[in-house]
């Protein structure tokens, strides 16, 4: 059922990321936070998937171990054709230059004491075998391709509004040529007026570089623009996986439901129709999550066997996949 | 930056003006006589007038008004006749100390170099091991080592010199007997043989002292590192595919050197102003003990001039951490 499509670059089987509790007087491992909790599904060469979900459900903990900058508790994940599931951190750095990332904070994630230039440069220093003349060349055109003047080569981060800095770091990702990159929410932490800018980039950039993106975001409408598939999380786990159409039009699984009708509606007279779905208490802790299905202790159609039993994540039609125990006799 | 400096300089000479009339006045105010030890046979008119004799007779303005003028014109003036031959300071007072009867300046330029070879050379050894400590403790948070650290800078940071400097003579002087438990300043180091004697007579003063720079530089640098280890910016290195050597290095250790340079920095002045009970401990004669035998001697001159170095040093080198800020981290612009 979930067997890769040939044309798969990335594919995730059951991936799992806990961080351990440590707590009392000889700081003993009391329990583990359960940030993401076997996730499996596959990025297509050449498309973006988009992962949803409300803050905390994991989406950034998933981008970052794909990646593997978390040293993975279980699972396989396999990059242009290689598991890098258990490698060791030394073997990965040559993968590196294949999958980057384009990080949520673009004042923070860079480092405030080196230039543009020193930023986009290092990766080429480290993995290329460039003279200087030629990696000068290319930060350049880097710095063409992400719409950052020239001039700007020897400033320093703090010296540029949050859009730009969100262009080096892109540039940055880019520098290597990647396949493969994660945007972990790229565009969360800037202006609507600059996020449109920055969410064109990345369009354009794909277009013109081939690239696949696993794109992270909370914002529905965002990633309805910019998704081919879109990925569904709750609490630690993909609750529903479906092209993009179709998951917006016919949302399947209660909970991407509940999401969906959360998208303001921009026409009045459509938004008093609408039927919201008001979700009642909170997101159980992730260092203890219910038995049964996850979402039972919020599911407006929650049902007895919810509560006692996991749902399986299955193909319930052609390219959907939903974990909800209201689709087991299809 | 450089009207910055500038703008600070200035600033300071007001500051000090302020700093050099509160410790005059201080030392006005203090009970003490610089007649107190002379012997109780001179008779009492007699001290009066040596009193007199030192300037004492006249108001504290005067006094401090022409302490000023020695200190800034014509002390200046006697280090420039010094250097190029010339005389404008002929003729005129220098400050000279109550108890030898000697320009200040001259007794202090003997002495500092006594100080800043030891207390120099321990905050040099202290930064060489407190920054290793640091950086390792930090990467490895909560590791054996990190705890060992921790502990091991705790007690350094809490024992005072004046307990641990006899604990080390007494294991390594009296009861192994491999180190000499006095420093000798009127040693001269010609040959192979003499150094080993300045090298071996030098470990003690400067292993007590070191232990105090060491615990506290070493546990800003831990705390200066991980929170840099902790950024944002650190996993853009990682996820760059640098090494974790060059991530370490590079990207965390010069981030973190901002706020340990500083502290550094401001370490200084207390270099020149010596380790007053070490120096004591070990006898090794330099500012310190010359700035507490100018106390107990009531040598106002004396203690005028040393407070007011320090005061100089304190200042300036206040002034340089600043700089040294916004030299290190582009983050910070004074223009």
């Amino acid at each position: 059922m979930l067997d890769s499509p040939s044309n798969a670059l990335v594919s995730v089987r059951n991936l799992k990321m806990h961080f351990p509790i440590f707590a009392g007087l000889f700081r003993r491992k009391v329990g583990e936070v359960k940030a993401v909790d076997g996730v499996s599904f596959d990025i297509i060469e050449g498309e973006t998937l988009g992962l949803v979900g409300e803050s905390g459900c994991g989406k950034s903990t998933c981008g970052r171990s794909i990646l593997r900058l978390y040293d993975i508790t279980d699972g396989q994940i396999e990059i242009d054709g290689r598991d890098i599931g258990q490698t060791s951190q030394s073997y990965l750095r040559e993968m590196r230059p294949t999958m980057q990332m384009v990080f949520q904070d673009p004042q923070a994630s860079l480092n405030p004491r080196m230039t543009v230039e020193a930023i986009i440069r290092e990766p080429l220093d480290e993995h290329t075998k460039l003279s200087d003349t030629e990696k000068k060349e290319k930060v350049y055109e880097l710095m063409d391709a992400v719409g950052l003047n020239r001039r700007f080569a020897k400033r320093y981060p703090q010296a540029f509004s949050g859009g730009q800095r969100q262009r080096i770091g892109i540039a940055r990702a880019l520098a290597l040529n990647p396949k493969f990159i994660v945007c972990d929410e790229p565009i969360a932490a800037l202006d609507v007026s600059i996020q449109a800018q920055v969410v064109n980039l990345l369009e354009d950039l794909q277009e013109q570089f081939g690239l696949t993106y696993l794109f992270i975001s909370h914002d529905l409408s965002m990633v309805r623009h910019i998704a081919t598939r879109v990925a569904v999380m709750y609490l630690g786990k993909i609750v529903e996986l479906a092209p993009r159409e179709a998951l917006y039009a016919d949302p399947l699984h209660p909970y991407t439901k509940a999401l969906l009708s959360a998208v303001p509606e921009p026409d009045p007279a459509l938004a008093t129709k609408k039927e919201r779905v008001i979700l009642q208490g909170d997101v159980p802790s992730p260092a203890n999550p219910p038995k049964g299905c996850n979402f039972c202790t919020r599911c407006p159609a929650v049902m007895g066997i919810c509560k006692t039993q996991e749902p399986e994540y299955r193909e319930v039609e052609p390219g959907r996949f939903v974990a909800c125990h209201n689709f087991n006799d299809q | 930056m450089l009207t910055y400096t500038i703008r600070r300089l200035l600033l300071s000479i007001p500051t000090l003006l302020f700093i050099a009339l509160v410790i005059f006045l201080l030392l006005e105010l203090a009970p003490g006589d610089p007649m107190g030890q002379m012997p109780l046979t001179i008779p009492d008119d007699v001290k009066q007038r040596m009193r007199e004799a030192l300037g004492l007779g006249e108001p504290w303005y005067t006094r401090f008004g022409l302490w000023l003028y020695q200190f800034f014109v014509v002390e200046p003036q006697y280090w420039i006749d010094g250097a190029f031959g010339t005389n404008f300071a002929e003729g005129k007072q220098r400050i000279i100390s109550f108890q030898s009867r000697s320009p200040v300046f001259d007794t202090i330029s003997e002495r500092i170099p006594q100080t800043l070879w030891v207390v120099g050379m321990s905050y040099i050894v202290g930064i060489l091991i407190a920054l290793p400590i640091g950086i390792y403790s930090a990467y490895r948070q909560y590791s054996v080592f990190d705890q060992a650290g921790t502990f091991i800078t705790m007690i350094g940071f809490s024992i005072p010199p004046f307990f641990t400097g006899p604990l080390l003579i007494v294991i390594f002087a009296v009861q192994l007997g491999w180190l000499p438990s006095v420093y000798d300043t009127t040693h001269v180091v010609r040959d192979w043989d003499t150094f080993v004697t300045q090298f071996k007579q030098m470990i003690l003063p400067v292993m007590v002292l070191a232990l105090q720079t060491t615990a506290q530089i070493a546990r800003y640098m831990r705390a200066s590192m991980l929170d840099n280890l902790g950024q944002d910016y650190v996993r853009t290195a990682r996820a760059k595919g640098l090494g974790e050597s060059i991530v370490v290095m590079k990207h965390v250790l010069r981030n973190s050197m901002i706020p340990v340079v500083t502290v550094i920095a401001l370490g200084i002045p207390s270099i020149f102003g010596g380790a007053i009970i070490t120096e004591q401990v070990f006898k090794v004669n330099g500012i310190g003990q010359l700035l507490i035998i100018a106390i107990q001697g009531n040598d106002i001159p004396m203690v005028m001039t040393l407070t007011f170095l320090f005061a100089v040093l304190i200042v300036m080198f206040n002034i340089i951490a600043d700089v040294l800020y916004g030299v290190l981290d582009p983050r910070i612009r004074y223009d």
